[in-house]
């Protein structure tokens, strides 16, 4: 039913909506109650009973110990005959080596060529890298094939930045990485999504993995693969493919599904084999989604730049891990601004990729007019390079024109340092000690069961004994472990993060909903602060805030405050136009429109945002290990320092385990939202 | 009056183009079995008892080479579906789809591809172009599908677009076209492969009210050409009239009644039937053979004995109007040999035109 029937159905129900108010009330009245009652209970049972209290160690299984076991035994032993398991991903490795070694030679170190003729004898040369001029040139003549002169500027403007701010080396060596894991993530996640389309089956394995992969915390899958791929920069592109799979398989899937049944109807009915209606039919209409699931990939392998880092890409996200490392602030932030804008530039590029209009290919033009981009761009590059071997500066920027701005980051570091302690310290103090240590006490002084039990009762509340028994497991999975404080620490984190996030990111919605203009701008804002990697939200934090739980939160809200925002404004946005006029018409202030019609439509909307909200706090959280919170993450973080493939694995799901139950609750709580609004 | 004598002249041939013989399609679980557990003729309670939906039952109809047969029915009639079982997009769950007396829903994946590739032709409602083709590649789709060469294929899509009038938008994609063209590439690609039959599945539905009219003239304009056996599925009995040789008209997957247009304004099998027919003029659909008082013997004319003109048995009460009220007698009415068959007097003309079957007073039209 469509939202506007929804409402004309609520409107002709409003006689009897007063009794229908009562029983609702009475409901989430009831909800809360009894979770009341469940925490009273326990409370009180663990004062007679330590185990309802604090999950006894005896009882923990050692889950840890059993991973380690397997991957020592996948390490060591496991053997296809000729050739071991580690051989067998190491020469994978090898192999994928060898792209990287391209893109490495033609974007950064050039090509040491010896040859031995027969004629000639021995001939050694050394090929040129491409030119800083003709990459950037490149990049700006295809923005304007693209979309025009204002892509145009922007895309050569990035590339021009990072030479002008002497981060170009760093630079193309991320973005050959990049070049090299975005088609390989592209091709695995497609061919994934066609499985999955095709196969029942396989659409049942692929799903619950990918729902893994996206939850999983990144730290922890990284160490069995510097195991299984060695350190180096493959490895930390395989990691990288991993962590941007699952939108690509996603939306190849939905892009399929979505083809509309009257092309498919069409095309069988011309006579189409299975294959042709495949190629030809299925897969252009599908094509927008591709698209859409390729920005992905490029904005995920992205956010993966600093991580990957950790076990051996080199470039940009090296660069700000180092300084991140020694607290060389000024540093970091310029590279870390080097990532942003290559970001930038990438995801404008393939966005307009997506929306790009279709250039219409003219039969009268011939060859050179329909290739005129590819062959002006080629001719670039060659020119720029063959320039580059008379002139320095063309091959390479020259370091004495460089501009650099880590002296200003410093010298305002201090400035804050001196000037602005006090204030700071006293925000800082106040959060910890009214907000941060209260709700951290009482989350971990809270006895194991109450939780479970809440979170079962709830489960029960909002989708019956099937969703209840669904959220159980997760839910066990760190008491079971041995996790159970560090779980509820990172719960604890992520829940005041995801609150305060809830609190402003709600209210700007709202308010930019209000008129068209300002909800542009705040799209575009958006669009941004959602090309950032999340590492880069960390050295502002620490700028203001030091090392500590405050830096930490004051990160994952603004990491994780974009969802709130953006899922509010599209859910009132949303509402059609004569719903909004009927409610005026029946004599609705602004104020009764928002609260009476907009928002209440606009809730299970709000909700989805919330749980977005919830996935990227949790993402953050890990990664403010860095800087110094006791949770999971910093659990997963030195299991990665220690090569303990174990626990890195286990704490990792235990991150999974907290994204699972919320997920799965707050979707039934939408779901539920949504029927009752009639939505369905 | 035996209106069985007086039909037109397809019926006479002895073999439909295609044919439908108790076809059946259910939506449902394993509705096969369920067929077979009912005899493979369940009753409306046990479908609905079972949770079946019976989107098309015990469907019978035979479409003549050369017919515009009209499927008319209000929407969820089943109308679309039994088109869809007529064309395989559906596999009806019971009964025989006869094409040129083969059994369609028994015939081989590659045997039904090739007969879509030669044989048949689909116009859909909305349109059903391939977005990221244009114009051109969009009509030659169905060539390039049989793998027809490049040069061979645009020359005879060029053909087609001229056919359709859209000469000029060769180059546009689908989205820079209105309504009315996109329905225009529609129907060009359709008639690409010169299909012996053509399935047009309520292809005006989705355009404003003139570009439908406009198209409806179009559409007659073609057949007047090309002269295929066409199956048109339509809800809109104004448009059934218009185009149709023969109507089946559907409700709640069976067929209420089958019969030229005026068959179904004359001799309404039921209320339902009658409710659609009595909002239509009758005069443009009723013959003057359908109502005239018919001589027992057909008479040659005498050359002197008549001063007014002859009417011809097979125009409609609205182009011999003019003729009979001028008259003071009753008109003479002449079958296609010349022949004398009857006469119309200006009492019938009145009443033909004012009345209608139910009895809902006048209509002024």
């Amino acid at each position: 039913m469509s939202l506007h029937e929804a409402v004309l159905r609520k409107e002709t129900d409003l006689l009897s909506s007063e009794e229908r108010l009562k029983p609702r009330h009475l409901r989430t009245l009831g909800s809360l109650a009894g979770m009341v009652a469940i925490v009273t209970a326990m409370t009180l049972l663990a004062r007679q009973f330590a185990w309802v209290g604090d999950y006894p160690d005896a009882w923990i299984a050692p889950f840890e110990d059993w991973l380690n076991v397997a991957m020592k035994w996948l390490i060591h032993e496991c053997s296809f005959g000729l050739f071991t398991f580690k051989e067998f991903t190491r020469s994978l490795a090898w192999l994928a080596g060898w792209p990287f070694k391209l893109g490495m030679g033609l974007l950064i170190k050039g090509f040491d060529i010896a040859l031995s003729l027969p004629v000639a004898g021995r001939i050694e040369f050394h090929l040129p890298h491409l030119s800083w001029v003709g990459v950037a040139g490149c990049a700006a003549l295809l923005g304007h094939y693209l979309q025009g002169r204002r892509l145009a500027l922007i895309s050569g403007g990035c590339f021009l930045y990072l030479a002008l701010f002497g981060q170009w080396a760093s630079a193309m060596e991320t973005f050959a990485s990049i070049l090299i894991a975005v088609p390989l993530g592209v091709i695995v996640g497609l061919l994934l999504g066609v499985l999955s389309y095709w196969s029942k089956t396989a659409e049942i394995i692929i799903r619950p993995l990918l729902d893994m992969m996206q939850t999983i915390p990144i730290f922890a899958y990284l160490v069995p693969i510097l195991f299984l791929f060695g350190f180096g920069p493959v490895s930390a592109m395989l990691g990288t493919v991993i962590y941007a799979v699952p939108p690509m398989v996603r939306c190849t899937h939905i892009g399929l599904r979505a083809v509309p049944d009257t092309q498919l109807e069409a095309g069988i009915i011309s006579g189409c084999t299975r294959t042709q209606l495949f190629l030809k039919v299925k897969m252009p209409s599908a094509l927008h989604q591709i698209m859409i699931g390729i920005n992905q990939v490029i904005m995920l392998t992205l956010n993966m730049v600093i991580i990957a880092s950790m076990i051996g890409a080199g470039g940009l996200g090296y660069d700000v891990l180092t300084a991140l490392r020694r607290l060389h602030i000024g540093r970091g932030l310029e590279a870390g601004i080097a990532i942003v804008v290559l970001a930038i530039a990438l995801d404008r590029l393939s966005q307009a990729a997506t929306q790009g209009k279709v250039r219409k290919k003219s039969f009268s033009m011939g060859f050179v007019y329909n290739h005129r981009y590819s062959l002006a761009g080629l001719f670039l590059l060659v020119l720029a390079t063959m320039l580059g071997s008379k002139l320095a500066f063309v091959a390479a920027y020259p370091e004495d024109w460089f501009i650099t701005t880590a002296p200003f980051w410093d010298g305002l570091m201090s400035w804050i340092n001196i000037n602005l302690y006090d204030p700071l310290y006293a925000v800082r103090t106040f959060l910890l000690i009214y907000l941060l240590v209260p709700f951290k006490k009482f989350l971990l002084n809270l006895p194991w069961l109450a939780v479970i039990g809440v979170l079962f009762f709830a489960g029960y509340r909002l989708g019956g004994w099937r969703l209840a028994l669904i959220v159980l497991f997760p839910a066990l999975f760190p008491a079971v472990t041995g996790y159970w404080e560090k779980t509820m620490y990172t719960v604890y984190l992520c829940g005041i993060g995801v609150l305060i996030a809830a609190l402003i990111g709600i209210p700007i919605g709202i308010l930019a909903a209000g008129n068209a203009r300002s909800a542009g701008t705040l799209n575009l804002i958006l669009d941004t602060l959602q090309t950032l990697p999340a590492f880069v939200y960390l050295m502002p934090c620490v700028m203001l805030f030091r090392v500590g739980d405050v830096s930490a939160l004051v990160a994952i809200v603004a990491y994780a405050v974009v969802p709130a925002v953006r899922y509010t404004l599209h859910g009132i946005r949303q509402v059609p136009v004569s719903v909004l006029e009927a409610s005026a018409m029946s004599g609705c202030r602004r104020d009764q429109i928002l609260t009476k019609v907009q928002l209440p439509l606009a809730l299970p909307q709000i909700l989805l945002g919330i749980n977005q909200t919830i996935m990227l706090a949790l993402s953050m959280v890990v990664i403010t290990s860095l800087i110094g919170t006791s949770d999971l993450g910093q659990e997963v973080y030195i299991a990665l320092t220690k090569a303990d493939i174990g626990r890195g694995l286990v704490a990792g799901l235990g991150v999974a385990c907290i994204a699972t139950v919320s997920d799965r609750l707050i979707q039934a709580a939408a779901e539920l939202k949504k029927e009752r609004l009639g939505l369905t | 009056m035996n209106l069985a004598t007086q039909t037109a002249d397809f019926r006479n041939e002895p073999e439909p183009k295609l044919a439908c013989r108790n076809v059946w399609k259910i939506f449902g679980n394993r509705p096969r079995r369920f067929m077979a557990r009912h005899d493979n003729n369940p009753s409306d309670e046990a479908l609905a008892a079972d949770n079946y939906i019976g989107a098309v039952r015990r469907v019978n109809l035979d479409v003549y080479p050369g017919e515009i047969f009209v499927i008319m029915g209000l929407s969820g009639s089943g109308k679309s579906t039994i088109v869809r079982c007529m064309s395989r997009l559906h596999d009806p769950t019971h009964g025989e789809i006869l094409f040129d007396g083969r059994d369609l829903s028994k015939v081989g994946k590659k045997d039904l591809i090739q007969i879509r590739r030669h044989k048949m032709g689909m116009v859909f409602q909305h349109f059903g172009l391939l977005p990221h083709r244009n114009v051109l590649e969009n009509v030659a789709f169905p060539l390039e599908v049989q793998g027809k060469g490049k040069r061979k294929r645009i020359e005879r899509a060029r053909e087609v677009i001229e056919l359709v009038g859209l000469e000029d938008r060769i180059d546009n994609m689908p989205s820079e076209l209105s309504g009315g063209e996109q329905q225009r590439v529609g129907i060009a690609r359709s008639l690409a492969v010169e299909p012996e039959v053509w399935f047009l599945d309520e292809p005006f539905s989705a355009l404003d009210p003139l570009i439908r009219s406009e198209m409806q003239d179009e559409f007659l304009r073609l057949q007047r050409l090309l002269h295929k056996t066409i199956v048109f599925i339509t809800h809109d009995f104004d448009e059934a009239i218009r185009l149709a040789d023969r109507i089946a008209i559907m409700k709640d997957g069976e067929i209420v009644q089958t019969g030229t247009p005026e068959e179904l304004l004359i001799n309404p099998a039921n209320d339902y039937v009658a409710e659609f027919t009595s909002r239509i003029p009758r005069g443009k659909v009723i013959s003057a053979q359908a109502v005239m008082d018919p001589l027992p013997r057909p008479e040659a004319v005498a050359s002197d004995e008549y001063d007014a003109p002859l009417i011809s048995c097979e125009s409609t009460i609205d182009e011999c109007a003019q003729c009979v009220l001028t008259q003071k007698g009753p008109v003479a009415v002449s079958d296609l040999d010349g022949k004398i068959v009857g006469r119309l007097n200006r009492e019938t003309v009145i009443e033909t035109i004012f009345s209608n079957t139910s009895d809902n007073g006048y209509e002024s039209s």
